[in-house]
């Protein structure tokens, strides 16, 4: 059984890509508005949360670790860290694309070593088979799922 | 005579190595309360969005994802005070690629996952790809 993946779980893998790279990138642009915090003007941190673009980007943050959690519940970690490494080639070619920045020869390099690294593991199985049950807490699950998926 | 390493360079050093250790064990803390857990889909309480109650509820009471939420934590404020003393084109890329190595070789003594050729390939690469983007 090589653990096949459910549309909505590459779904939940995309969903990683893009709010934690989108989610980084828009906290970076609303702190830049929002100016220097130090330790004696910390009440800027307090009004940096009403900016409109540092609000967005806590909220897509949210729905990264929400979907992160949901994706460490039925595949390995091994698995889906490429799938989160992704998020800086999406944040490079955000910044080459959109904000028309100039990406360097080793910039191209590096986001072609990633895409390789999700191209591996996306063929290999999701999770490790541990012999009878051992991978879950939940027997009556494990018989769910020999049922369903055989 | 050995010549001895700067004393500030042994502590941006030191820095860094916390931040990948606090990483390393909340990540591996968080994906072992998720295998426990299993399949989240399975603990929904009922359709919509209430149905999310039963998830939410399971994974906050337990304690493995507790202590590797307070790590994630630490985690961060060890970077912000890392990102004082070291500069962030070598914080960023140092942090991250021995974060992607040490993960690997945990998810594979701590989680048993088996972490074959492939998966090791693909470490290296993220690794080698995330210094070459910091370039």
């Amino acid at each position: 059984m090589t653990h096949r993946l459910k549309l909505s779980q590459y779904a939940i893998l995309i969903a990683i890509m893009l709010t934690a790279s989108v989610g980084d990138t828009l906290l970076s642009r609303g702190m830049s508005q929002v100016g220097a915090v130090d330790l004696h003007h910390l009440h800027l941190l307090w009004r940096a949360l009403f900016n409109p673009f540092v609000a967005s980007g806590i909220l897509l943050l949210i729905g990264f670790f929400a979907s992160y959690m949901t994706a460490l519940s039925w595949a390995d970690l091994t698995f889906v860290m490429p799938a989160t490494a992704f998020g800086y080639v999406v944040v490079a070619l955000l910044s080459r694309f959109w904000l028309h920045e100039h990406l360097s020869l080793y910039r191209w390099a590096g986001i072609v070593l990633i895409v390789c690294a999700v191209g591996f593991v996306a063929n290999g199985p999701s999770l490790t088979e541990h012999p009878s049950g051992k991978h879950s807490s939940h027997p009556d699950l494990d018989l769910m799922d020999s049922g369903a998926g055989r | 005579m050995p010549t001895l390493l700067p004393t500030h360079v042994l502590r941006e050093w030191s820095a860094i190595l916390t931040v990948v250790a606090l990483a390393i064990s909340g990540e591996c803390l968080i994906a072992a309360a998720m295998r426990r857990l299993g399949d989240l889909d399975h603990l929904r309480t009922g359709p919509g969005l209430r149905g999310y109650l039963g998830p939410v509820r399971a994974v906050l009471s337990s304690p493995l994802f507790l202590i590797g939420a307070l790590c994630m934590a630490l985690n961060f404020f060890a970077m912000l005070y890392t990102l004082s003393i070291v500069d962030l084109s070598l914080a960023a890329p140092a942090t991250a690629s021995l974060t992607f190595i040490g993960n690997a070789a945990a998810a594979k003594f701590f989680l048993h996952e088996n972490v074959d050729r492939r998966r090791w390939l693909a470490a290296l690469f993220v690794c080698a790809g995330v210094v070459l983007l910091a370039k």
